[in-house]
C-alpha cells in the first residue's frame, strides 16, 4: 500500500455512525487521521444534560478503537450568525429554508475547513454521500453510490476550488455496508441511531421551537376565492405543499396549502393532492453555485432536484445575466417552495444549485409568496 | 515524535518513590483500619503514620487532618459544610471570581439555596485586594474562600492579610491550597486559615485521595454519612493505599521543594528565553512577583486558542488553557477574564505551561521551536 502516513486528514465526526466509519475507512488506507467534534449549538436542557457531551464521548469512544487523536471546535458564534440568523429570516420572509445547506457552506466547508488547514490537514473529509472524481483535468462532485442517500442536495452550495481539498469516503459505499462495516468492527457507534431532522431542533417539537424565537401571528385560512376555511397559527408553521395540521375535515379531498399572502397574513389552502394551483412549469433561483466549469451563454439541458431525496427531472437552465437563473421544466412540477434548493445534475455530475426564489405557471408568479 | 508534558499543573506523574511506597503497601497490608483485629491493626498504623506526618507538613496537629477522594470534595466539604453548620449565624459568602470551578459551583449552589455570594474582583496583576475584602466583610459573613495559589496563572493570592484581617471576625477562613501544596511551604497557624484543601496528584502522588485541614473547633455538617471514619467528618472506609502513597509525595516535597522550585525558575526562564530568541510575539499574563514558578501562562497574539491546543499536541507539546473542558466548549477562562475584561483577546490566546521534575531545559527549546512554526503557520493561513 502507498504509504499515506505523512497526509493528514482531519475527519469532521459528529459522532454519528457515517462519520466514524468515515474515520475507520481513512484509517484503514493509511492516512495520519485526526478525529475533529464540531460543537455548533448549545442545547443544554433544564437539567444541564446536553447532547452534545454525550456524542462528544462517543466521539472519544471511537477515535480510541481507531487509535487516531481527536478535538473539539467551537463555532456556535459562527453557526448563530450564519445558519440560524438566515433559519429566522427566511421563515420571517415566508419561506421554507434549508440549514443543512447553508451549514455545509459556511461551517462544515468554510469555518471547519479552514481549521482543518489551520492544522496542516492536506485533505478535509466528512461522511456525507457524495463522490470527488478528478476526470480530464476537472475534478467534480459525483453522487454517491447509494441513490437513496445520495447528500449532493446539501452540498450544492460548496465552492467548486475547494474539492481538491475534500475526501467522501463513503460516497462510494452504500447505508448499509456503513452500519456492517461499524459492526464487524465493533464501533461504539455501530448501532446509534441516525439523527433526523434539523440538527439544533433534534426530537423536539418543530412548531414550539420556532416559537421560542419567532412571534407568531395567527390569521385565516383562505381558498383562492376568498372563502375562510379556518385559522392558521402562524405563515411560519406552514410549507406549500403541507397537508398535516390544518385542522379542516369535512367531505371530499383532503386539503392543501397552496399559498401564502404575507402582506395580508393569509394562508391559502385547497382541496386534493394534485390541485393546479400546486403547479409550475419555471422556477426562478438566485445565489446560484457552480461546481464544474461550463458555458453557460448557452441554455443548458439537464436535470434537477427541487428537494431532497426526490427524482431528478428534466429541466432546461437559463443563466441570466445577474448570475441567477430561470429554470424551465420539461413537466410541470408540485410544491416547488421558495428557500429550498434547486440542484442540477449532468448524469452522476452534480453541476451545482441555487436558491428557489419564485415558482412561476405560464409565466404568472404564483401566490406562494404574496 | 518525542512527547513533552508540561500540564503538571492539570496532574502529575506518580513519583518512583510513591509507587515503591504504594506497591509495598498494596503486597503487605489490607485491612479495614477500623477492625479491631491484627489486620485491621496494621492498616490503622500506616493511616495513623501518614495523618501525622502530612499534619506536621502544615503545622497542624494529628486530629485535623480528614481525608477525602481529593481536592473537589475537601472544597465541598468546607463550603457547604461551614453554610449548612453556621447558617444560623448568617448567610452571606465571600470568595473570588478567580477561584477553581470546584469552589465556584458549590458557591452558585448555595445561592440556589439562600446564600448570599460575594465574588471579590482582580487587578491586573491576578491579585484581589485586601480592602475589597474588608469592604465585602458583613456581620452576617460566615465563611471567607480564597484560593492560595491559582492554577491557571499561578499567581499567589494575599492569605496571610487575609488570615489577619480576619482575625477578630465570626467567619470562617478556608483557602483551597491544591495549587499551593507542592511550591509552596504551608503554615497553617501562620496564615490563621481554619480550614484548607489539598490533593496528591498534583504533587506526583495517586489521584483519589487529598485531605481538608479542619482547626479542631470549627464544626462541619458532614456530607458523607456511614460508618463514622475521620472522626465522622468523612464517612467511608479509608483509602489506605492512596494515604500511604500520598504521605510518601508530602515527604518528597519537604525534603526536595527548593530544588524543585530552582528548577521550574530555570524551565521557566529557559522557555521564555527561547521564545524571545525565536522571534514569537507573546506576553506573559499575570505578575513575577506574585507568581509560582511552575506556572507560565502566556498569551500568543494572533491565534486562537483551540486552533493552538490542538496544534501543539499534534506536535507533541501536551499543555493546556486553564480549567480542563470537554465537548468542544473552551469557554474563554474566568481567570483571565476577572483580570483583563470579557473583550480581551488574551481570552482567546492563552495557553498555561506548567512545569515539573522531569522536564530539561532541551525540551524547552523543542517546545519554542514547534510553537514558533505552529505560529507562524497560524498567522500566515
Amino acid at each position: 500500500m502507498e504509504d499515506r502516513s505523512n497526509i493528514r486528514v482531519v475527519v469532521g465526526m459528529s459522532g454519528g455512525v457515517d462519520s466514524s466509519v468515515t474515520a475507520l475507512l481513512l484509517k484503514q488506507q493509511g492516512y495520519d487521521v485526526v478525529g475533529i467534534f464540531m460543537k455548533n449549538w448549545d442545547d443544554t436542557d433544564e437539567f444541564g444534560v446536553c447532547t452534545a457531551t454525550q456524542d462528544y464521548e462517543d466521539v472519544a469512544r471511537v477515535c480510541n478503537q481507531l487509535d487516531i487523536p481527536y478535538y473539539s471546535v467551537n463555532f456556535e458564534k459562527q453557526y448563530w450568525d450564519k445558519v440560524f440568523q438566515y433559519f429566522l429570516d427566511e421563515y420571517k420572509a415566508g419561506r421554507t429554508p434549508n440549514p443543512d445547506v447553508m451549514c455545509n457552506k459556511e461551517i462544515k466547508f468554510k469555518a471547519f475547513l479552514d481549521h482543518a488547514m489551520g492544522l496542516g490537514a492536506d485533505y478535509l473529509a466528512t461522511g456525507h454521500y457524495a463522490r470527488v472524481r478528478e476526470q480530464d483535468g476537472q475534478i467534480e462532485m459525483l453522487r454517491g453510490v447509494d441513490d437513496n442517500k445520495d447528500q449532493t442536495y446539501f452540498l450544492n452550495q460548496i465552492p467548486k476550488e475547494i474539492l481538491p481539498k475534500i475526501l467522501f469516503p463513503l460516497g462510494e459505499i452504500n447505508k448499509k455496508e456503513v452500519r456492517e462495516i461499524a459492526e464487524k468492527h465493533d464501533l461504539a457507534t455501530a448501532k446509534k441511531k441516525d439523527s433526523t431532522g434539523i440538527c439544533f431542533i433534534g426530537e423536539r417539537n418543530f412548531k414550539e421551537f420556532l416559537s421560542e424565537y419567532l412571534p407568531a401571528q395567527p390569521g385565516n385560512m383562505e381558498t383562492l376565492d376568498g372563502e375562510v376555511k379556518g385559522r392558521h397559527d402562524g405563515l411560519m408553521y406552514y410549507t406549500i405543499g403541507q397537508r398535516q395540521g390544518l385542522g379542516i375535515g369535512g367531505a371530499g379531498d383532503p386539503w392543501f396549502v397552496v399559498g401564502k399572502n404575507l402582506k395580508d397574513n393569509i394562508l391559502y389552502v385547497e382541496q386534493g393532492f394534485d390541485h393546479e394551483a400546486l403547479y409550475s412549469d419555471e422556477l426562478h433561483a438566485v445565489d446560484v453555485n457552480w461546481l464544474v466549469d461550463r458555458d453557460l451563454s448557452e441554455p443548458i439541458k439537464c436535470t434537477a432536484k427541487f428537494r431532497y431525496r426526490q427524482q431528478d427531472s428534466g429541466v432546461t437552465v437559463h443563466v441570466q445575466d445577474d448570475g441567477s437563473v430561470n429554470v424551465i421544466f420539461d413537466e410541470s412540477q408540485r410544491a416547488i417552495t421558495p428557500g429550498q434548493a434547486v440542484v442540477f445534475y449532468d448524469g452522476e455530475v452534480c453541476l451545482g444549485g441555487g436558491t428557489i426564489e419564485t415558482a412561476y405557471k405560464n409565466q404568472q408568479a404564483l401566490t406562494y409568496l404574496g | 515524535m518525542k512527547h513533552i508534558y508540561i500540564d503538571h499543573a492539570a496532574t502529575t506523574p506518580i513519583h518512583e518513590e510513591v509507587q515503591q511506597a504504594m506497591t509495598e503497601a498494596m503486597k503487605t497490608q489490607f485491612g479495614n483500619p477500623s477492625s479491631i483485629h491484627q489486620f485491621g491493626r496494621e492498616s490503622r498504623k500506616q493511616l495513623d503514620d501518614a495523618r501525622t506526618t502530612i499534619a506536621k507538613s502544615i503545622h497542624a496537629d494529628f486530629p485535623s487532618i480528614i481525608f477525602t477522594s481529593g481536592g473537589t470534595e475537601a472544597n465541598n466539604l468546607a463550603i457547604f459544610g461551614t453554610a449548612y453548620a453556621y447558617q444560623e449565624q448568617g448567610k452571606h459568602i465571600i470568595t473570588t471570581q478567580i477561584e477553581h470551578h470546584a469552589v465556584l459551583h458549590p458557591c452558585e449552589e448555595l445561592e440556589e439555596n439562600g446564600f448570599e455570594v460575594s465574588y471579590l474582583p482582580v487587578d491586573e496583576t491576578g491579585r484581589i485586594s485586601v480592602t475589597d475584602l474588608k469592604n465585602a466583610l458583613r456581620d452576617d459573613t460566615i465563611l471567607v474562600t480564597v484560593m492560595m495559589v491559582n492554577n491557571e496563572t499561578g499567581i499567589r493570592q494575599p492569605i496571610e492579610e487575609i488570615g489577619q484581617e480576619l482575625k477578630d471576625h465570626q467567619s470562617i477562613f478556608h483557602t483551597d491550597a491544591v495549587q499551593a501544596l507542592g511550591v509552596e511551604a504551608i503554615d497553617v497557624e501562620a496564615l490563621q486559615v481554619d480550614l484548607l484543601s489539598a490533593s496528591s496528584h498534583k504533587i506526583y502522588g495517586p489521584k483519589g485521595i487529598g485531605f481538608l485541614y479542619k482547626r479542631e473547633d470549627i464544626h462541619l455538617k458532614q456530607l458523607v454519612y456511614g460508618g463514622e471514619q475521620e472522626r465522622k467528618w468523612r464517612s467511608g472506609t479509608e483509602n489506605t493505599l492512596s494515604i500511604v502513597g500520598f504521605k510518601r509525595a508530602i515527604e518528597l516535597v519537604l525534603g526536595e521543594r527548593e530544588q524543585r522550585l530552582s528548577h521550574y525558575r530555570l524551565l521557566s526562564k529557559t522557555l521564555l528565553e527561547e521564545l524571545t530568541q525565536q522571534g514569537v510575539d507573546f506576553s506573559v499574563n499575570g505578575n513575577e512577583p506574585y507568581r509560582t514558578p511552575n506556572i507560565l501562562n502566556i498569551s500568543f497574539p494572533g491565534t486562537d486558542v483551540e486552533m493552538f491546543l490542538t496544534n501543539l499536541d499534534l506536535s507533541g507539546i501536551a499543555v493546556s488553557s486553564g480549567s480542563a473542558c470537554t465537548a468542544g466548549s473552551i469557554d474563554p477562562s474566568h481567570v483571565l477574564k476577572a483580570m483583563y475584561g470579557s473583550d480581551d483577546e488574551r481570552l482567546r490566546n492563552s495557553i498555561r505551561f506548567s512545569f515539573g521534575m522531569d522536564n530539561t531545559e532541551e525540551e524547552m527549546k523543542l517546545v519554542a521551536e514547534r510553537i514558533k512554526s505552529i505560529v507562524d503557520r497560524l498567522t500566515n493561513l
